[in-house]
């Protein structure tokens, strides 16, 4: 036998002994993708799939009874172009996420500094205010909500006690988003035991070194507080500005579905859901909804790329 | 600027629990004193409590005379450096060393070279825009102290400042504040558990145990006369001796060894010898004991010995220079008497 026979010899022995890729992969990773499946099966069949399907659909003009017509970019030319109704609708919404969004952010954060102070029942206190975050964008919330606000409500009973007459909060278009601004404020919980985490990270040392110097608890909270609270704003900023585009039940129940008085509280969403579910047009819906996902990404992109002037990350 | 501070019957409590005990301390001004003691001896509150960071339960402090209790720590004319360091994270070092100006609404060109000052002094210049994560360890501890500098305070705090670096970084830094001190000559108080970093940087150190002063005295006082047991054994590296002691009347007794001391005790005692004292020469002073070699040390400069007297006490010897001492050989250990300390039962010295 030759030399060069008996290493050919050794090498297909060696394959013969090395398990194929595939088997390697069965054998080794096949019981973590056993365990992914669901998860898998869940996000490929009711996220992925759907989402292709209305990207699909924005380009058509579907009916659910008849098969969707090809239609281009048609649906999305008229939204920019020839509907009134999707540009109040995008005023209400932004108008909601640019006032809500900081006013909640500043309560929350607010509460959270009172409760950071080491106050006696800060658990019972922190599951208090919680509360409404979980009942908040329920049915039920929404419907009391409605009763407060109402005409013949406990605010104006309240105020009535003063002697003031006050509208119908809901029914006058200049109040009505207001209310809705307000309940948004009041499901503050969320955000603030996140700040409050936030709070409980800054070393107190820094608190009693700027207090050495004379800085003021104003001065310590804006050179000091607020900075290294940055990530955590940056956090919540994010996640409640999506939230806030998304809202829909509390519009939805106080409007009784119609975004009335004169559109003052059509949020997106509820016009999304008019144009899907009231008049049946999905692909004009779908549009509606890829202008959405588009708009709330343009826009935690361009956080993402500021937040290097004002985020301030430790270590 | 030299100030002098004085603690009078200072006490601090939280609700019923008292954990500082009437104090009394006077601190010359320029002095550098070390506040030293085991952990919750209450040496940092003691040291908060001087920065206004505690409020004081009982008591006076005066600083340059003035009773301090009330006024808030800004006025107090105090700088402190913290263990943390405690730098502002999202500040350049510029930042960090201008903050406590800016607070104090300093003219910008002020605030500009005190901070340039300061940066000279502990050579941190080229630092300036950088910000503390981009720092080493020894390097925020420059910036920890150039805060305190640029303030030009009446009196430093330290509040165990070099805790978080590592042994080589610790000993420069040791010399650096040192001679920080005598530069600027402030009155400065320190606290540390470290006994080493007390008796070379102090002017004056304050033994701690348990919320009162054990002893208050020059580092060689404490080192060379402790007043009890728990300061002889704090004050030296390594640690010393302790050999239980008997007196029959006949002379005091260690392990079964007659030693030949002026001094008498009733009863039984501690005889307290620092490693260092103790020799294995025959006719350099009295005999200890016997004792057998269990373990032998040899550092270069030093020879460490670890040994067990005939009844079991354990006693340790640092010899100088390279020694050769066999293991498990049995010596003979000798001491020159007026080296010996002595405590009685109560474990007060003698």
């Amino acid at each position: 036998m030759t030399a060069r026979s008996l290493q050919s010899g050794a090498s297909a022995r060696e394959r013969a002994a090395t398990p194929s890729l595939w088997s390697r992969i069965w054998q080794n990773d096949a019981p973590g993708y056993l365990f992914l499946l669901p998860w898998l099966i869940g996000f490929l069949g009711l996220t992925i799939g759907p989402m292709i399907t209305s990207l699909y659909l924005s380009f058509t003009d579907f009916d659910l009874l008849t098969s969707p017509d090809w239609v281009g970019a048609n649906n999305y030319m008229r939204m920019f172009t020839n509907d009134p109704k999707f540009w109040a609708s995008m005023r209400v919404t932004m108008f909601f996420v640019v006032f809500s969004v900081p006013l909640k952010l500043a309560f929350a954060l607010a509460v959270a500094m009172l409760l950071n102070r080491g106050i006696k029942g800060l658990p019972m206190y922190r599951a208090l205010f919680y509360l409404p975050s979980l009942l908040g964008a329920s049915v039920a919330i929404a419907i009391l909500w409605r009763q407060i606000f109402a005409g013949d409500g406990l605010v104006n009973k309240l105020l009535l006690v003063f002697g003031i007459e006050g509208p119908s909060w809901i029914s006058n278009p200049k109040t009505s988003l207001w209310t809705l601004i307000i309940l948004s404020i009041w499901q503050f919980g969320s955000p603030m035991i996140i700040f409050l985490a936030g709070l409980r990270q800054i070393p107190q040392d820094m608190y009693e070194a700027a207090s050495l110097d004379g800085a003021s608890k104003w001065r310590q909270f804006v050179k000091i507080t607020l900075p290294l609270l940055t990530p955590v704003v940056f956090f919540n900023a994010i996640i409640q500005t999506i939230e806030a585009f998304k809202s829909f039940t509390p519009a939805f129940i106080i409007s009784g579905g119609t975004g009335n008085p004169i559109n003052s509280t059509l949020f997106y969403t509820l016009y999304l859901y008019q144009e899907a579910f009231g008049f049946f047009r999905m692909g004009y819906a779908s549009a509606l909804a890829w202008v959405l996902l588009a708009l709330v990404g343009i826009f935690t992109a361009f956080s993402f790329l500021t937040s290097k002037y004002w985020v301030h990350y430790d270590e | 600027m030299s100030t002098p501070i004085q603690l009078r019957r200072l006490v601090k409590a939280y609700g019923d629990i008292e954990v500082v005990h009437g104090i009394d301390l006077d601190i010359d001004p320029g002095e550098f004193t070390v506040f030293v003691g085991p952990s919750g001896c209450g040496k940092s509150t003691l040291l908060r409590m001087i920065a206004g960071l505690e409020p004081i339960t009982g008591g006076d402090l005066l600083i340059d005379g003035e009773r301090m209790n009330d006024v808030p720590a800004a006025r107090r004319g105090i700088a402190m450096v913290f263990q943390s360091y405690a730098l502002y994270p999202h500040m350049n070092v510029y930042q960090n060393l201008a903050f406590g100006l800016e607070t104090a609404k300093a003219p910008k060109a002020e605030i500009q070279e005190r901070v340039q000052r300061a940066a000279e002094i502990l050579q941190i210049v080229p630092l300036l825009q950088r910000k503390p994560k981009q720092l080493s360890g020894g390097q925020r501890q420059r910036v920890a102290i150039g805060r305190a500098i640029v303030r030009e305070p009446r009196i430093f705090l330290f509040d165990e400042p070099l805790s978080n670096l590592d042994a080589e970084l610790r000993v420069q830094m040791r010399v650096e504040i040192a001679k920080l001190h005598n530069d600027l000559g402030n009155t400065m108080i320190y606290v540390t558990h470290d006994q080493v970093e007390a008796m070379t940087m102090a002017d004056k150190i304050v033994v701690l145990r348990a919320g009162v002063i054990e002893q208050a005295g020059a580092p060689l006082e404490l080192y060379n006369n402790p007043k009890n047991l728990f300061v002889a054994g704090f004050i030296g590296s390594p640690k010393m001796n302790f050999l239980t002691a008997s007196d029959d009347g006949a002379g005091i007794k260690v392990a079964g060894n007659n030693v030949n001391l002026s001094r008498s005790v009733a009863g039984t005692a501690t005889l307290g010898v620092r490693p260092e004292h103790i020799t294995i020469a025959e006719g350099s002073g009295i005999k200890l004991a016997d004792i057998t070699v269990d373990l032998v040390e040899n550092l270069g400069g030093q020879t460490v010995v670890y040994a067990t007297t005939s009844d079991g006490q354990p006693l340790n010897i640092v010899l100088e220079g390279q020694r050769k001492v066999e293991l498990g050989s049995t010596v003979g250990a000798y001491i020159d008497p007026a080296r010996l300390h002595l405590f009685n039962a109560e474990g007060n010295a003698i």
